[in-house]
C-alpha cells in the first residue's frame, strides 16, 4: 500500500503543476518586481525626476499627466511593484533576525505583505487622484 | 578514519559583504523615503513648482536624495547579479548583460547628480 502511493509521486519538478506555498509565491514576486523596478523603473523615475524639478512647463507637464485618471491607473501597477518589493523587502529583514520564522507565522506575514502592498498602492493611487 | 582539514569550511565572503550591503541600503532608502515624507509633511504644502524647487535646492536634500539613488543602485545591482547568476547560465551573456548593468547605473549616477545640481537653475 504504502509502495503503491510513493510510487505516484511526481518523478520530476514541474514549477507550473506545483502549488507553491504563499511565502514561495509572494518571494518571487518580490524577485520578478525587482527586476521590473530596475528596468524599466530607474529610467522612468529619472525621467519624472528630470520633468519634476526640470522647469515650469516640465513640471506643469507633469502635473497635467498627473491628472488624467489612465494614467493613474497605469502608474498603479509600478506603485504597486515598488510597494511590494518593499513590504516583502521588510519581511526579509525580518527573518534575517530569526523573527517571524515558524511556518505558520511566515504564512502569516506573507499574507500580511500582499495585503500591505496592495493596500498602500490604493492609498497612494486615492492621494495622486 | 576521516583526516580532519586544518582548513577553515569559508566561502570567499563577499557573498556576505553582497547580502549586507543589500539591507543597509535598503534601510537607508526606506529611512531616506520616511524622512522626506516627514519633512513635507512638516515644511509644506508643496504645490507648485517654485516650493518644490526650493526644497530640491537645498544642499542637505540633494545630498541626501543622491546618497538615496547611490544605494538604490548599488542594491539594484546586487539583486541583478544575484538574479543574472541564478538563470543565465551561458556565461558570455551573463557577462555582457552585468557589463550593460553597470555602465546603465554608472550613467545613471551622473544622470542623478545632473537632475539634483543643474536643472531647474
Amino acid at each position: 500500500m504504502v509502495a503503491k502511493t510513493y510510487s505516484k509521486r511526481p518523478k520530476h519538478l514541474n514549477l507550473l503543476k506545483i502549488k507553491q506555498p504563499f511565502p514561495a509565491v509572494i518571494s518571487i514576486i518580490h524577485r520578478i518586481t525587482g527586476v521590473l523596478l530596475f528596468f524599466p523603473g530607474i529610467p522612468i523615475l529619472l525621467c519624472i525626476l528630470q520633468d519634476f524639478l526640470g522647469s515650469q512647463e516640465s513640471f506643469d507637464h507633469l502635473q497635467e499627466n498627473l491628472r488624467n485618471p489612465l494614467i493613474v491607473l497605469i502608474l498603479l501597477l509600478p506603485l504597486w511593484f515598488f510597494f511590494h518589493h518593499v513590504c516583502a523587502g521588510i519581511r526579509h529583514l525580518a527573518l534575517d533576525q530569526h523573527m517571524g520564522v515558524e511556518l505558520q507565522q511566515a504564512r502569516t506575514s506573507a499574507y500580511l505583505v500582499f495585503i500591505m502592498g496592495i493596500m498602500l498602492t490604493a492609498l497612494t493611487g486615492w492621494l495622486l487622484w | 578514519m576521516v583526516k580532519q582539514s586544518k582548513l577553515a569550511v569559508t566561502g570567499a565572503h563577499y557573498g556576505l559583504k553582497d547580502w549586507l550591503v543589500q539591507r543597509i541600503t535598503a534601510i537607508l532608502m526606506v529611512l531616506y523615503l520616511a524622512l522626506m515624507i516627514v519633512v513635507i509633511l512638516a515644511t509644506g504644502p508643496y504645490q507648485d513648482y517654485v516650493a518644490w524647487k526650493n526644497l530640491f535646492h537645498q544642499q542637505w536634500v540633494r545630498f541626501a536624495t543622491l546618497i538615496f539613488f547611490i544605494g538604490l543602485f548599488w542594491h539594484a545591482w546586487i539583486g541583478l547579479r544575484n538574479v543574472l547568476m541564478d538563470y543565465v547560465h551561458a556565461t558570455a551573456v551573463r557577462l555582457m548583460l552585468q557589463i550593460l548593468a553597470i555602465v546603465s547605473l554608472l550613467f545613471y549616477t551622473v544622470w542623478t547628480a545632473d537632475i539634483l545640481w543643474n536643472t531647474g537653475n
